[in-house]
């Protein structure tokens, strides 16, 4: 889901990486208001951890290959505004070190799997109503919320690469940056991610969530509770 | 460099970051379930050679901007060129240590500029 450099086109990347800065500023203010210091240990390992999970690849046996990106969790656990910055630096220094993921789509990217991912993971979560004591209900809303903000992930992305040929083509109507148009690209990102990487999302989400209701229900943001005032 | 701030850290903490490191250690999986499955690229993630291969042209922006940035350690490998599949193993699990702890660091960084409260 990493889109690399060469396949948006400038009117795709610019626009996006626009709207990737504004968020980031509100979501400076966010997190400022919201996150209380105690709690930066686990903005840091956040990060981290969505940066290894990313790691793990996946295969559609003899097809293409893919992997949760971990943002679900991060949003339920911290909020998707603290959310949003960890995800943002795990991708940017996949792309800045690792070339994973292209330098002019670091916007479309993090807007994505940072920006989007996390606030439809969040209220996905929220919508399930789900109390601490009412468990097994946690963990299907964590399970979905995981399952649905990645599927609907890869079906955005899709949709960037989707729109290149109609809004970008040589005269003799050859591509200029991503060669496949909405009628393949959609389909492909959507039953990859519905059948397998989004059911990863799902279970390690939900896994998650139950760790730490166990072990510091106190933490999860997506119950109210966390914040600077408790 | 996964030790900052340790000594502020809860138990609970220090043992999400020994779970961390574990799995930065098994992170070759990555590698090894879609070799197995033979699974090749994400869909969009392709070389501009291979798109040439898919559907006979390269792209001239894709051309054009594909080698726009040359990372420091290319798709978490110090060698493409090495077929040992035990050493690519050992350059992803730097590549992950690595990568999860500068991610760790400048997260906290950050997070302290942001975070600042009355304490």
């Amino acid at each position: 889901m990493h889109i690399p450099d060469g396949y948006l086109s400038p009117q795709t990347y610019i626009p996006l990486m626009g709207v990737f800065v504004a968020a980031t500023a509100i979501a400076v203010k966010k997190v400022r208001k919201d996150v209380s210091a105690r709690n930066i240990p686990y903005l840091g390992m956040a990060a981290a951890f969505s940066f290894i999970i990313m790691m793990f690849n996946l295969p559609i046996p003899g097809g293409t290959t893919g992997h949760a990106v971990g943002s679900a969790v991060i949003a339920i656990l911290l909020g998707p505004w603290a959310a949003m910055v960890a995800v943002s630096v795990a991708l940017i220094i996949q792309a800045l070190i690792f070339g994973d993921g292209g330098i002019t789509a670091i916007g479309a990217n993090c807007f994505n799997m940072a920006v989007f991912m996390p606030f439809v993971a969040y209220y996905t979560f929220k919508l399930f109503g789900a109390r601490p004591a009412a468990k097994s209900r946690v963990f299907i809303a964590a399970f979905v919320s995981g399952y649905l903000s990645l599927v609907m992930t890869a079906v955005l992305t899709a949709v960037e690469f989707g729109i290149q040929p109609m809004i970008a083509s040589a005269p003799d109507g050859k591509a200029l940056y991503c060669p496949y148009d909405l009628s393949i690209a959609i389909p492909a990102m959507a039953i990859e991610h519905l059948v397998l990487f989004g059911i990863v999302e799902g279970v390690i989400t939900a896994m998650i969530v139950r760790y730490f209701l166990k072990n510091e229900s106190g933490l999860i943001y997506a119950f109210g509770k966390g914040g600077k005032n408790d | 460099m996964l030790s900052v701030k340790e000594g502020k850290m809860t138990k609970f903490q220090k043992k999400l970051l020994f779970i961390l490191l574990g799995l930065c250690i098994i992170t070759p999986i990555g590698i090894f379930i879609p070799m197995f499955f033979d699974a090749g690229d994400a869909w969009g993630e392709w070389s501009a050679e291979t798109v040439k291969d898919l559907i006979g042209y390269t792209p001239a922006g894709l051309e054009k901007y594909s080698d726009v940035w040359n990372a420091p350690i290319p798709d978490y490998t110090m060698n493409v060129d090495d077929t040992s599949v035990v050493h690519q193993s050992g350059y992803y699990i730097v590549s992950g240590i690595v990568g999860a702890s500068l991610t760790y660091v400048v997260m906290l960084l950050i997070s302290k500029l942001i975070v600042r409260d009355e304490e």
